[in-house]
């Protein structure tokens, strides 16, 4: 999942060195290294295992026979990337990723936080929303391509409930959170109801409203590239799927690394914004997490 | 009304208030005059949080009325400036964008609103951290920025539920003196609720005494210490006469509210029996 960062050590605080003491110095610095280090020789390790098993054609109940080596994936990645094909395939999943996710950001926000202030809309909807929301969005698959004209759209409608939900829900949450207080002040100083929501609701929701879009970008790629393997033309997922009915072995892995990668890249950029769109919550630590 | 008359009274009369089943205000009549300084003090969970908010619009009576310059309240309005207890300011904006948020409210424009900020957060000595966010303020410098942007609007009325509650003793002498200046200077009408009866002494002009749950008014008293106040009336006679006078009303209500008049007789007897059931559970 490309919301699931783990942080692997805290940050090493240096300690009180006198100074122009050399040798604490180079001790720190060496600390400092070390996370990154030992990150580093794990993956050359794993990299390392996975040439090994490939090149000896491993089986032992787990076979290797037919996964492709490092090198092969490699040669055809070079291919790949020359080929206008394939930079297609990755346009469209991003673009269908951008086309649901946006929709779901669109409405998942707004309705959340109308929910979270009107008590009626949210008796009125929340049920709802209770029974559809425990089915994956994979399970609409078929039910889609039934509802929408054309395969597209089926696929971005899959993306959108993917994403959907958990904006929805952790704005509501949000929302729950909010400081009454916020608002009486913002009352007193004559805030009608349109000011409330964009100048105190809306803020005062961010930080969780980013969780949603974090969370709800990891599950609208799961989604999607479940829908390209299944009812796919075109897409990163299609491409992985199709080739392992073409028998192109070293094409499946560099669809898992470029699916993984556009999951790491999307997911940065929702923290790249919020960063951005929340000065406030970046006092002590001053940088993106 | 005629435009040149001060503006600011208040009138409750005979203002009560039930939340469902409970009481909380039972019959409160209460005036402030327009400039006039005048606090309101009782035990915990009398009902003076429930008058104020009921005089910011935030609350509806069930009964009596509700006045400012003879206009029934209907809702919060910034001709009404409200402090609260618990720190209320928008974390996601800078001091200035805090004291513009009312201005902004009203329809000022940029650089206007810019510019009022800028001179109301000099007078209240803010003016260096303008473009710090309330995290990284103390608490009685937040509570200072709260003065300042309930003030920028212009109200006619200042209302302050327990704004210095949670500062220590002189920080809270600081915001007192220039919560004085700031009123002084404006000429508006305060109503200010403390459980300090030093604080309300040494602020206001008079004192409204609430009894415990239901809350009604005990007692009203006015303060005959001159203006300008200075830190050092606290040890005049007069200061010292009204205090013994406060501490009394107030001591038979605290007891009242914590149990009933036997509690009262009961108490010290209470103490002594506790301290000895320690002794003997020490042997
Ligand atoms: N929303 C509410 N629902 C039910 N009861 C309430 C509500 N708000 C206040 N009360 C009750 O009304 C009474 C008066 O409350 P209020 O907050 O006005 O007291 P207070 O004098 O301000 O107390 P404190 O000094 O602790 O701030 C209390 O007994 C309280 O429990
Ligand atoms: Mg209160």
């Amino acid at each position: 999942m490309p919301d699931m960062v783990i942080e692997i050590g805290a940050p090493v605080a240096a300690p009180l060195a006198p100074a122009g003491s050399h040798r604490a110095a180079v001790r720190t610095a060496l600390l400092r290294l070390r996370g990154p280090a030992l990150g580093l020789l794990t993956i050359a390790l794993a990299l390392l295992a996975w040439d090994l098993l490939t090149t000896y054609r491993v089986s032992f109940h787990i076979r290797f026979l037919n996964v492709p080596t490092p090198a092969s994936v490699l040669a055809s990645a070079s291919h790949a990337f020359s080929d206008p094909d394939f930079s297609y395939n990755l346009l469209i999943s991003c673009r269908r990723i951008g086309t649901g996710f946006l929709a779901a950001t669109a409405l998942g926000v707004p309705l959340g936080l109308t929910m979270g202030r009107w008590r009626l809309l949210r008796d009125a909807l929340l049920p709802l929303f209770e029974i559809v929301r425990p089915i994956p969005a994979i399970a609409w698959v078929p039910m889609s391509i039934m509802l929408w004209p054309s395969n597209e759209e089926s696929i971005v409608f899959i993306t959108f409930l993917g994403s959907f939900f958990p904006i929805l829900l952790n704005t509501l949450m949000g929302m729950g959170q909010v400081d009454p207080v916020l608002v009486r002040a913002a009352r007193c100083l004559g805030a009608k109801e349109v000011s409330i929501f964009r100048e105190v609701l809306l803020p005062a929701v961010l930080p969780q409203v980013f969780t949603g879009l974090a969370v709800g970008m990891g599950v609208a790629w799961v989604s999607l590239i479940a829908a390209e393997m299944i009812a796919g033309q075109f897409g990163i997922g299609y491409f992985t799927w199709e080739a392992y009915s073409l028998v192109q072995y070293p094409d499946i892995v560099l669809g898992m690394v470029c699916i993984g990668a556009l999951g790491l890249g999307s997911s940065a950029l929702i923290r790249l914004v919020g960063w951005l769109v929340m000065p406030w919550g970046r006092l002590a630590g001053g940088r993106p997490k | 009304m005629n435009s040149a008359s001060p503006r600011g009274r208040i009138d409750v009369a005979g203002f009560g208030l039930r939340f469902g089943q409970t009481t909380a205000v039972s019959d409160i009549s209460l005036h402030v005059k327009p400039g006039e300084f005048v606090s309101l003090i009782g035990p915990s969970g009398c009902g003076k949080s429930t008058v104020l908010n009921a005089v910011a619009g935030f609350l509806t009576p069930t009964a009596g009325r509700v006045l400012v310059d003879s206009e029934p309240v209907r809702g919060p309005s910034a001709d009404r400036g409200m402090v609260f207890q618990q720190y209320s300011l928008f974390p996601w904006k800078t001091v200035r964008e805090n004291v513009e948020f009312g201005l902004k409210m009203q329809g000022m424009g940029k650089s206007e609103r810019l510019a009022t900020a800028r001179t109301l957060l000099s007078v209240a000595g803010l003016h260096a951290f303008e473009n710090h966010y309330p995290e990284q303020l103390s608490g009685g410098m937040k509570q200072r920025v709260g003065i300042v942007r309930a003030l920028a609007t212009g109200p006619r009325v200042l209302l302050l539920d327990e704004p210095f509650g949670a500062l220590d003793a002189q920080t809270r002498m600081i915001m007192q003196e220039l919560l004085l200046d700031l009123w002084e200077g404006l000429k508006i009408s305060v109503l200010f609720v403390t459980h300090d009866i030093d604080e309300a002494i040494f602020l206001s002009d008079r004192i409204y005494v609430v009894t415990a749950a239901p809350g009604r008014i005990k007692a009203e008293l006015t303060v005959p210490l001159p203006r300008p106040r200075a830190a050092g009336m606290s040890e005049t006679a007069d200061f010292h006469h009204l205090r013994g006078r406060l501490l009394e009303l107030i001591r038979e209500e605290s007891l009242r509210a914590m149990g009933n008049e036997v509690a009262a007789q009961s108490g010290r007897r209470a103490g002594l029996d506790l301290a000895d059931a320690i002794g003997a559970a020490r042997l």
